[in-house]
């Protein structure tokens, strides 16, 4: 399979921790894989053949998304009128467990973006942490903090969640 | 409830759930967490966590990419930047794909704010909200919204032309049931800008805004929101477009599609 397949093979799984990465903004995900796209088949030559493609975008994406924070910080702030928490959290709220879920994306929204990235490094794309230290580029020790404070906060977050009183799990 | 543990321990069962434990290690945590049902019920919570994060997010491996992806693993690298992805027909193509698209169902507006990326960060929009302040302004104006009218249609053409240096059009939009009022020359942060004004049979109207602002790239349609106004926005050939409205964002698209198409012809 020659490079351009094989990028083209694992983009949905980027698109996928796009949309998580970034709750609520489908449309800004899709920007951000198609820079991460580009910037990859610009680059392709410096993709080692044999080493793990799906990290290797991953890495991409994640200098890219810096690179932009840095450059949009000045902007304005642009909103979309579609209800845009409801498309991240458009769930039937039908049954117990998929406001669970519902409460889940929104305590995602609510962590700090480090955490974020690293909690759906692991959780969601399963990488390793030694893989997830290479693509944000941080010593590993780094990564499990962060998935520890990460995966603790989205607990608190869940189990404190007050729009959803009466479903809480009583324990 | 969630009572301090031991930061070691919080270690392995996190590592535990992810697998990155030795068999040897497994065991041991495994052994741990029969007899400690604090820890026990922890793994339990990062696994639900995985699942949950599966069952929200999961559904994205299926979407199809959006034209733009495929466009872009479709074409030589050394083609993209210089020619094809610039290049007006590719550019009407993809605008098209994105209003076929937008014919279907609720997803559309998902495609149609897809910008070419390789200016999505260059691309900045201060003349968007002074297009969306004239039009305020100005479409509530019953007596003079514009001050030249569309029966001088030449000569206002002319006019915003020679003054903004650029060929300037006021495109026919009567397809979507609208028709040139008029339009006025404004200030843009010291440059001058172009507002036409369009109304309908019953009275909405809409106006373009074309600014001097634009950026060396082109973008295709993004969208604003301030109030009860949006403005569809876009950068073409060095120049700012703004289509500001009160109306729904499918009549918006509508209109802002045969504004884009009529430039470009």
């Amino acid at each position: 399979m020659d490079v351009r397949h094989l990028i083209a093979s694992e983009l949905p799984r980027v698109r996928r921790y796009a949309r998580a990465l970034m709750v609520g903004d489908p449309h800004g995900a899709d920007d951000l894989v198609q820079q991460t796209l580009e910037r990859a088949l610009e680059r392709t030559h410096l993709f080692q053949p044999g080493t793990n493609m799906r990290a290797w975008l991953f890495t991409i994406l994640h200098n890219v998304n810096a690179n932009n924070r840095r450059k949009l910080a000045a902007r304005p702030r642009e909103v979309w009128d579609e209800d845009v928490p409801e498309a991240a959290f458009a769930i039937a709220p039908d049954a117990h467990g998929k406001l669970e879920l519902r409460d889940m994306a929104r305590a995602l929204d609510q962590l700090p973006r480090e955490q974020r990235e690293t909690v759906l490094l692991v959780s969601l794309e399963g990488l390793s942490y030694k893989e997830i230290s290479e693509v944000l580029n941080v010593p590993i020790g780094t990564v499990m903090s962060r998935l520890a404070r990460g995966r603790d906060r989205l607990r608190d977050l869940m189990q404190s969640n007050p729009i959803t009183p009466t479903l809480r799990r009583v324990k | 409830m969630n009572a301090k543990t031991d930061p070691d321990l919080d270690a392995m069962i996190h590592a535990f759930v992810d697998g990155e434990l030795d068999a040897q290690g497994e065991d041991a945590v495994q052994a741990h967490l029969e007899s400690d049902p604090n820890a026990a019920q922890r793994a339990a919570d990062y696994r639900r966590q995985r699942d949950g994060l599966h069952e929200l997010y999961d559904d994205v491996l299926s979407e199809p990419l959006t034209a733009e992806m495929r466009a872009t693993l479709n074409t030589p690298v050394g083609h993209r930047r210089n020619s094809i992805l610039n290049a007006p027909v590719w550019r009407m193509a993809a605008a098209i794909a994105l209003f076929v698209a937008g014919g279907v169902g609720g997803w559309w507006g998902h495609d149609v704010t897809t910008p070419d990326a390789s200016n999505m960060t260059a691309q900045s929009s201060p003349y968007v909200s002074r297009a969306i302040g004239a039009h305020v302004v100005f479409a509530a104006e019953v007596r003079h919204p514009v001050e030249v009218a569309a029966s001088e249609e030449q000569h206002l053409i002319k006019w915003l032309s020679t003054r903004l240096g650029r060929n300037v059009r006021a495109p026919k939009l009567a397809e979507a049931g609208f028709e040139l009022v008029g339009g006025r020359l404004l200030p843009d942060d010291a440059k001058p800008a172009a507002q036409f004004m369009y109304e309908n049979q019953t009275g909405q109207r809409v106006t373009l805004y074309v600014s001097l602002d634009g950026a060396p790239a082109d973008t295709s349609f993004r969208i604003i929101e301030q109030d009860d106004t949006s403005a569809i926005y876009w950068l073409e050939d060095g120049l700012g477009y703004a289509l500001a409205g009160d109306l729904p964002r499918k009549d918006m698209l509508k209109i802002a599609r045969l504004v884009y198409d009529a430039l470009i012809a």
